[in-house]
């Protein structure tokens, strides 16, 4: 059982629903005329409300980053070690906001939503969502919680491009970014991986073509393929080889197809259980959102010039050895404000563990990232004081 | 403020461009938003001095210069600042065309091997200086290119730019004496050139 009371924890918490019916236009030129957003906060929202930040999720994550949703919980929220009271998100001086995004399986609107205007479930049918559709969604929820301007918004990974999106759609709502393991565009390598992953979806016979909820099967098998390659990707080969080796679980080959090196049992069991636990249409479709993620792409292929509406300092962190957004796909990133003449801090932590690096401790990440979020904290506090004053 | 630093502070124009070559803690850069409004970056990588540089809203890159300057464009700062690297570095000659490459202008601190005590080190005693502004061994020193008020100068007409200023950074040790001859007395030595 975990320590549900401890000091560092945000202890117990209940995700929130909010409704709206403001119809959301979306990229794909599509409109969603109702929808719901599952979010959690955590944390005090100050009198001038300039203390909120926003956490972004990455391709498999949802609204519970922090904290336990019942004593009994074996494991914490996916950012547990970097959000809660004294830690780099410090929930004693921040009101942190997490939203499960649209088109997820986590209670937002998604594909197991039951579509309004057929009755039927929304199944593959659901319109494609990208990271600006996201952006727009957070929005709304901002506006409906009366938080004009985030403090800070913070991502990894494909909630990295979010934070990138929200400094380039709304600029005058966003006082820091923090981009963490992103890229501001995936690599044809990275869309080719992403394919395999979706090809094992859509190949199994109990895909149905998306409507596998009808036929009251999961495509199980494709899910659990998807998450196995797209586990591979999120370690770096060292993390593999110190984790697993080539180490047998058995005395001596069987010289058979079964579970023999260690490292085949770790993917199965992650296929396994993300494949009891994750949507494979929701799946499919972030995966589309990573892929077509690419800001410049409106500007003739160049980041600088889709940098002009940036107002907020960056912080940008990468890890050694990720290869999935390695280091060198932040520079781009950095290089590209760096020659917009944006304010630009970068990072470079060293970490053997891959692209899954953002979700785990590390000393020296947790020194750059809490570092920059007091002076954040502290900029926010000041600016809470100086309206107070004018009132 | 570290002495050097100080006198910087005096040269930096209000409102320039200004990237920090080893930037260190970031107290420069903080100072120059604050007091002159300038704009710009520091570039480091000491992980402490990072740390430091973003708690305090400093505007830091995690960069080795002795990779050099490639992803900075020509002409994209107003100021290039380093104030007691040059000689960590692995070419100071091909940093200092990289620094006026990208800015017109910058200002170098670095310290003067010259200086009496450490000639008065290396001459009677036979040994390595070591003093406040070189306090390390020889053997752990991470200072490989040591050099004088003359040797940089002489480097500086070789690569044909300006030394428009220059200035001792004694603080108030040895203060006119070092006016006057800034090779003996001087024990950092400060440089503002053109190109």
């Amino acid at each position: 059982m975990p320590d549900t009371s401890s000091a560092s924890s945000v202890g117990l918490v209940t995700p929130d629903t909010a409704h709206f019916d403001t119809p959301l236009e979306l990229a794909c030129g599509r409109t969603l005329p109702s929808w719901e957003l599952v979010y959690e906060t955590y944390g005090e929202l100050n009198a001038e409300h300039s203390n909120a930040v926003l956490v972004c999720h990455a391709l498999s994550g949802h609204h519970h980053a922090a904290g336990y949703h019942h004593v009994d919980d074996r494991k914490p929220g996916w950012w547990d070690a970097h959000i809660g009271p004294g830690k780099a998100i410090d929930t004693r001086r921040f009101f942190v906001i997490v939203i499960n995004n649209l088109g997820g399986c986590h209670g937002s609107t998604g594909p197991a939503s039951v579509n309004p205007a057929t009755g039927r479930l929304w199944g593959p049918e659901f319109p494609l969502m990208t990271v600006p559709d996201w952006v727009n969604s957070q929005a709304m929820l901002a506006d409906r919680l009366g938080i004009e301007r985030f403090a800070a918004v913070v991502g990894g990974s494909l909630g990295g491009m979010q934070v990138l999106q929200w400094a380039l759609s709304y600029p005058d709502r966003i006082a820091n970014a923090v981009v963490i393991a992103a890229t501001p565009k995936l690599s044809a390598q990275n869309i080719a991986f992403n394919e395999v992953a979706r090809q094992a979806i859509r190949s199994d016979p109990e895909f149905h073509d998306g409507w596998y909820a009808e036929h009251g099967v999961v495509p199980r098998h494709g899910l659990r393929l998807a998450r196995m390659v797209g586990h591979i990707t999120y370690l770096s080969e060292h993390a593999m080889g110190t984790k697993f080796g080539r180490d047998l679980r058995t005395d001596s080959p069987s010289f058979g197809y079964d579970v023999e090196f260690e490292v085949e049992s770790y993917l199965r069991y992650q296929g396994d259980t993300f494949s009891t636990r994750f949507d494979a249409n929701t799946y499919l479709l972030m995966t589309k959102a990573l892929d077509y993620f690419d800001p410049a792409g409106a500007h003739g292929n160049d980041l600088v010039a889709a940098m002009a509406p940036v107002r907020c300092p960056f912080l940008v962190v990468s890890f050694t050895s990720d290869w999935r957004f390695a280091p060198a796909r932040s520079w781009e990133l950095v290089d590209a404000l760096l020659h917009a003449g944006k304010a630009v801090s970068y990072v470079n932590i060293d970490s053997p563990h891959g692209h899954d690096a953002f979700l785990l401790p590390n000393p020296r990440y947790e020194a750059a990232l809490g570092g920059f979020m007091q002076r954040v904290a502290h900029d926010a506090e000041v600016s809470s004081t100086a309206s107070g004053d004018s009132r | 403020m570290r002495s050097d630093l100080t006198l910087i502070h005096r040269w930096v124009p209000e409102g320039a461009r200004v990237l920090d070559l080893g930037c260190g803690n970031g107290e420069l850069l903080a100072a120059l938003y604050r007091d002159k409004q300038v704009t710009g970056y520091g570039l480091e990588i000491d992980h402490e001095g990072i740390n430091a540089c973003l708690a305090r809203g400093v505007n830091v890159i995690e960069q080795d210069l002795d990779q050099g300057l490639n992803n900075v464009p020509d002409d994209a700062f107003d100021l290039v600042i380093m104030t007691q690297a040059l000689q960590v570095l692995r070419r100071p000659d091909l940093m200092l065309e990289e620094m006026l490459r990208v800015a017109r202008e910058c200002i170098i601190t670095f310290p003067n091997f010259a200086w009496w005590r450490h000639r008065l080190h290396l001459g009677l005693r036979g040994r390595m200086p070591v003093s406040n502004a070189l306090p390390h061994h020889w053997y752990d020193t991470p200072n490989i290119h040591l050099s004088t008020f003359r040797d940089f100068e002489q480097l500086c007409s070789e690569q044909g730019h300006t030394i428009t200023d220059r200035a001792v950074g004694n603080g108030d040790r040895e203060y006119w004496r070092a006016q006057r001859w800034p090779n003996l007395f001087g024990q950092v030595a400060i440089f503002r050139i053109e190109r």
